[in-house]
């Protein structure tokens, strides 16, 4: 790799010549601020728009300020990142966003989250604003269940439309018009739910200001929670114990279960259960499923549907191929199916007073959530479900001191889980622990070495074969929607030859769910809390789903049969052909 | 016909030659977009018809043969006096009529064509004398015109004839005499620059390219002209089409190209209709295609429309275009050279730039360095719009002071007013003032100047025109025409603009000023491509030589064009009132009270400022100050 040599500030330095005057002045711990800036390098998540110029430099002999972002570095280059003129440029750019941008920080929902806020205080700029002038104002598209559009706000850094074109290959959101009134916006302008989008809410995750926020279910819990006639029930996923210590200052992968048991029932809520208690039922059904199929040769391969952002992106791109994946529910839906069914009666609770509430990492849960389908005679599964960081705001409101609560374990009978059910939190996860009971219940042998390694990992589509019996079954593992695009195309022209899949829409798995605290484009963050998911696996007594004996004795009280009747009547669901748009 | 040889294209050259030889008489009708918009079709189809009723042989095409003495009709491309069209030549008198009606086709054949005599009511008249030969009108006698010679002297839609003329020679000389390396050094010894504006040695480019390891590459031409009043480019490839693919051809065998673009924006319906019937005869001649005249070489071109975005005119932006994407800028490097279109090495050159092309390699380095500076050496074609006497498509050395423009090619201010400025380079360049009369136009000096010569429009102003008005005109411009990427372009342009409104509407003050010259350079230095790094010249320009008519603007609240509405007041004199209440009658909003052979007073409460007393006044009584 060649060396170049530069000068930074009057720091001589020498650095590969691929790199960025932001990368190189980072070697030498210079901060240069940026905004539209975003490099998952491992996820290929790069937005290089260089379209907010906060990042401008001084470079000897350079006509003009450049961008350090997409700047390369030169033999011989000097540069200077906070000359006069470059402090200049860059309080230009942030003075002319702040111009056109609405005065609200005190009441806006990323008040104390916001990138532009932090610029704006970084670069001292506040009292009269230099340069003032008209104001867009766009309608706020609240359409959908889970992504809320609100244009005043944005500065057009493309994140949105880098993970929403490039990450995920959905195409929904890209920039239209022109000069002044250029948007962000879908096709035609159409609001959200009437488009393609998965609301997988990759879009949200990297949305700098509050243009694109979750449609918040804060409001209507409290609601819940504040009426003594209703029995309000939440269950937790995997994913948002090992982020939610973000919100209140811990590092990444600083896993909380405990803590975040005891805040739940701080909050008030009747039963406090865990959606992995779902994950290890969902196994049993998944990994029946999996076996029915191949014994007899049903079609495969199978692709894991516990995502919904995955689900929806699958029922518009391809719904050619919709007889591919499981018909099983994603595991909150199965709680909350087995919430208002089994457990309402065993505990003799009138079904239209309970009240199930999820909180996931996911903005797409709150879309499935509302899918007429997945509810009996009217009565959702799920009734609402908060994000992680929506968790964190109830706590912050209740001035519950989250850092210092005593842990606490879930209630039972749903709270039981398995190491097999904590891994569906990161890419890989699902399709493992499927392997672990499927294995077992195939050979009927027990599976002495469960962590399959290969299947761990940011790398976008990884790929095992395990040996089971006599078989070779060929496993892949895709996170991203882009990933999985190119599997399933693969599908489409016959040339997969793959037994089983899993696919989650978000980079990462649900670790980097569109509702998991900003993780503000650092991929160290994800790798930490994908970390920390299988530290917590590692440390379960029980490491394979059909090993759980609440699971095992559900079936014997209520369901009968893995993949029979009554579990398909209530755990099963079907699929909708979607246009393209 | 095909060419798949070089002597196929000599005989062919030949033959066309002889049958334009054989038309005694040629008529052509400018088919320029002026013209046409004023009715020139029309008159070409009465030229027609009068030909045939009167049985005078008449060949339209050179591809028929004939031998008989004969009138040859063509469709011209422009030829640039456009303020006069339609507009209809003749040879080999080099007779010029102007502002021609198709009831004037009678009488112009009856004089001219059968005899040879010329109807002096058609003829260009200034000064009460009489310019009935082309070449000796004031407008023609100051030019060179090299890259429009053929502009108007052929017919534009006719292969036939642009070989007759030469046409596609400097093709052949390329492909059976010259070596690609030999190509780009007689580019770069002739010292040819962009004329798209950025002034970037055309040869330096093209060897850039050519050095690229990558064995795809392509050739784009710019033909996405959007400067308001500019028409340059759309002129060129209405009028003279295979000289600008015959461009592209050999910088695509210079660089090793098989593939080439025009980006063209589909408002110009006759340039895309000229060019698109230029290419399929090309094709289907054997010069477009594979293994053009017998050689290795092989070429093609086709044609891409652009919806009219200016951002497109930047090369990045353009390649977007093409590409099918949203035509935004993407930083640079990489340059296009290096990584283009669909990330292949790829040589953008402007239409004026592809037309030099043939000419450097026919006539060589030296002769085209006979003309025009040393840094900028070749002509340049601009556009003359505004208040000038002449405006239309001129071609002059590079270095052509700005006063031989104006005052030789232009014939001056309109109406004998007093200039005032020029804004040349359009919404990038900037404004020239009195002081830069004796300038030469070329690239080093109208840098210097704070303006550049940009694709080339000139728009002339005189002193009725607020010069601030100016700036808000070129500012609303881009900051409608920003593509909304950058911060600074898409936001800072617009608060530009709304501070240059402030000053009109007399709500400006001194610290605007300092605001605007403060953010026009912080655009300039921030912007991420050439619209934004440009767009604030205007206004920097302005406020450099016309400070102090910004100054009472917002310090006197007085425009001293009269052309700021709300800093006007109208007045009715009381020592010219007459009292004959025609401006109290003809007042949209009654704002003039008096009687009959009384002095009218105008409540300026009430006024709204439309002018309408100032204009019905017949004793000079209203007034406005």
């Amino acid at each position: 790799m060649k060396e170049v040599n530069i000068i930074i500030n009057g720091i001589s330095l020498s650095v590969p010549e691929e790199e960025t005057v932001l990368e190189a002045a980072r070697r030498i711990n210079i901060e240069i601020p940026t905004l539209c800036h975003m490099d998952l390098e491992n996820l290929k998540a790069v937005n290089k728009e260089a379209s907010c110029r906060v990042c401008v430099v001084e470079i000897e002999g350079r006509r003009n300020l450049a961008p350090a972002c997409v700047t390369k570095v030169g033999e011989g280059m000097v540069i200077k990142t906070n000359s006069p003129r470059a402090i200049r440029g860059r309080r230009t750019s942030v003075e002319l966003l702040l111009s056109n941008h609405p005065f609200d920080c005190l009441i806006c929902e990323k008040n104390g989250s916001c990138d532009l806020q932090a610029l704006a205080g970084q670069l001292g700029i506040y009292g009269e604003l230099k340069y003032q002038g008209e104001q867009t104002t766009y309608p706020k598209d609240e359409s959908s269940y889970s992504i809320k559009r609100n244009l005043d706000k944005c500065i057009l850094c493309r994140r949105c439309e880098t993970m929403c074109n490039e990450v995920q290959t959905c195409g929904i959101l890209s920039a239209t018009g022109r000069g002044f009134d250029t948007i962000v916006s879908p096709t035609f302008g159409l609001p959200m739910i009437e488009t393609a989008c998965t609301f997988c809410g990759q879009c949200v995750a990297v949305c700098p200001t509050a243009a694109l926020s979750e449609i918040s279910s804060i409001g209507q819990v409290w609601e819940e929670l504040y009426n003594p006639d209703k029995f309000v029930v939440v269950q937790t996923a995997p994913a948002v114990r090992v982020a939610l210590g973000e919100e209140f200052g811990l590092p990444p992968g600083h896993s909380v279960t405990g803590k975040m048991v005891a805040l739940l029932r701080k909050l008030g809520f009747d039963r406090v259960f865990d959606t992995d208690f779902a994950a290890d039922l969902t196994i049993m059904e998944e990994a029946s499923e999996l076996i029915h199929r191949l014994e007899h040769k049903g079609t495969l391969p199978i692709l894991t549907s516990c995502c919904p952002g995955w689900v929806k992106f699958f029922e518009h791109q391809f719904p050619d191929l919709l007889d591919i994946p499981s018909s099983c529910m994603s595991p909150h839906e199965m709680f909350g199916a087995i919430t208002k069914s089994y457990y309402a009666k065993k505990y003799n609770i009138d079904p239209d007073k309970l009240v199930v509430v999820s909180v996931m990492p996911c903005l797409a849960k709150k879309y499935e959530a509302a899918r007429p389908e997945l509810g009996m005679e009217g009565n959702q599964n799920v009734d609402f479900v908060l994000t992680t960081r929506e968790l964190a705001k109830m706590a912050k409101e209740a001035s519950i001191d989250f850092l210092n609560l005593e842990e606490e374990d879930f209630d039972h009978p749903m709270g039981e889980s398995t190491g097999a059910s904590v891994i569906f939190g990161a890419t890989g996860g699902v399709i493992e622990a499927a392997l672990r009971t499927a294995y077992e219940w195939l050979t009927g042998t027990t599976l002495e070495h469960v962590d399959f390694e290969e299947l761990r990992g940011l790398e976008g589509i990884k790929e095992a074969t395990v040996k089971i019996n006599d078989m070779e079954l060929n496993i892949a593992v895709a996170h991203g929607l882009g990933n999985a695009r190119t599997l399933l195309e693969n599908i489409r022209a016959g040339n997969s030859r793959y037994h089983a899949i899993e696919i989650m829409a978000c980079p990462g798995g649900c670790i980097g769910g569109g509702g998991q605290p900003y993780h503000q484009g650092e991929i160290e963050t994800l790798k930490a809390r994908t970390q920390a998911i299988y530290e917590e696996d590692k440390g379960k007594a029980m490491r394979k789903s059909h090993e759980n004996p609440y699971i095992q004795k559900l079936y014997q009280e209520f369901l009968g049969q893995p993949y029979g009747e009554k579990a398909h009547e209530l755990l099963h669901t079907h699929y909708v052909k979607r246009v393209k748009l | 016909m095909r060419y798949d040889s070089r002597e196929d294209l000599t005989n062919c050259q030949k033959s066309f030659q002889d049958q334009l030889e054989g038309q005694k008489k040629k008529i052509y009708v400018c088919g320029g977009t002026g013209c046409v918009a004023s009715g020139a079709f029309d008159i070409y189809r009465k030229f027609k018809e009068v030909l045939a009723n009167r049985k005078i042989p008449c060949q339209v095409e050179l591809k028929e043969e004939s031998t008989e003495e004969r009138v040859g009709l063509k469709i011209s491309g422009c030829h640039g006096f456009c303020e006069k069209g339609p507009l209809v030549a003749m040879e080999p008198s080099g007779i010029l009529y102007v502002k021609v009606q198709p009831e004037d086709v009678e009488e112009i054949i009856e004089q001219s064509i059968l005899r040879d005599e010329v109807v002096s009511r058609l003829v260009f008249e200034k000064d009460g004398i009489r310019y009935p030969i082309q070449e000796e009108l004031p407008f023609y006698r100051s030019q060179q015109r090299r890259i429009l010679q053929y502009c108007g002297r052929i017919d534009a839609d006719s292969m036939e004839e642009y070989i007759a003329y030469g046409g596609y020679q400097a093709l052949e000389a390329c492909l059976f005499e010259h070596t690609s390396e030999d190509v780009i050094r007689i580019i770069q010894e002739s010292s040819l620059r962009g004329r798209g504006g950025g002034g970037f040695g055309t040869g330096m480019k093209w060897n850039y390219v050519k050095n690229q390891a990558e064995s795809e590459k392509y050739v784009v031409c710019n033909g996405d002209e959007g400067d308001p009043g500019a028409f340059m480019d759309r002129s060129i490839m209405e009028g003279d089409p295979h000289r600008v693919l015959e461009g592209m051809m050999i910088a695509g065998y210079a660089v090793g190209a098989s593939q080439g673009y025009i980006y063209i924006r589909a408002e110009y319906p006759l340039a895309v209709a000229r060019l698109q019937r230029a290419i399929e005869e090309a094709r289907k001649a054997g010069m477009l295609g594979e293994g053009i005249m017998g050689t290795d070489f092989s070429f093609d071109i086709e044609i891409r429309y652009g919806a009219g975005a200016f951002v497109c005119g930047e090369e990045t932006s353009l390649i977007r275009s093409i590409e099918g994407e949203r035509g935004e800028p993407v930083n640079k490097p990489p340059f296009p050279a290096e990584s283009g279109l669909w990330e292949k090495p790829t040589l953008v050159n402007n239409v004026e730039t592809f037309a030099n092309v043939a000419l450097i390699i026919s006539k060589g380095s030296d002769w085209y360095r006979s003309c025009g500076t040393d840094m900028s050496p070749g002509t340049k074609v601009f556009a003359l719009t505004g208040n000038i006497e002449n405006t239309g498509l001129i071609e002059v050395p590079m270095g052509t002071p700005l006063h031989e423009i104006i005052y030789s090619v232009g014939g001056g201010i309109k109406g004998g007013k007093k200039f005032k400025a020029v804004q040349i380079g359009g919404p990038s360049g900037g404004c020239l003032t009195e002081e830069h009369l004796n300038m030469p136009l070329d690239y080093e000096s109208l840098r210097e100047a704070g303006a550049m010569i940009g694709s080339g429009g000139l728009v002339v102003m005189d002193e009725d025109t607020c010069i601030v008005e100016v700036a808000k005109f070129f500012m609303n411009f881009t900051q409608n025409e920003s593509c909304g990427k950058c911060t600074p372009c898409r936001i800072g342009n617009k608060r530009l603009y709304e501070i240059l409104e402030r000053i009109t509407e007399g709500k400006g003050t001194l610290a605007d000023l300092k605001k605007l010259k403060e953010l026009s350079e912080a655009v300039k230095d921030t912007a991420l491509c050439g619209l934004g790094q440009t767009s604030p010249n205007p206004v920097l320009s302005t406020l450099e030589y016309f400070y102090e008519e910004y100054c009472e603007h917002v310090l006197e609240k007085k425009c001293r064009a009269g052309s700021c509405s709300a800093l006007l007041s109208y007045f009715i004199l009381e020592d010219k009132c007459t009292g004959c209440t025609l401006c109290a009658r003809k007042c949209p909003v009654s704002c003039i009270e008096g009687s009959p052979k009384k002095l009218h007073v105008i409540d300026q409460e009430k006024c709204i400022k439309c002018g309408a007393c100032l204009d019905v006044c017949r004793f000079d009584a209203v007034v406005k100050k």
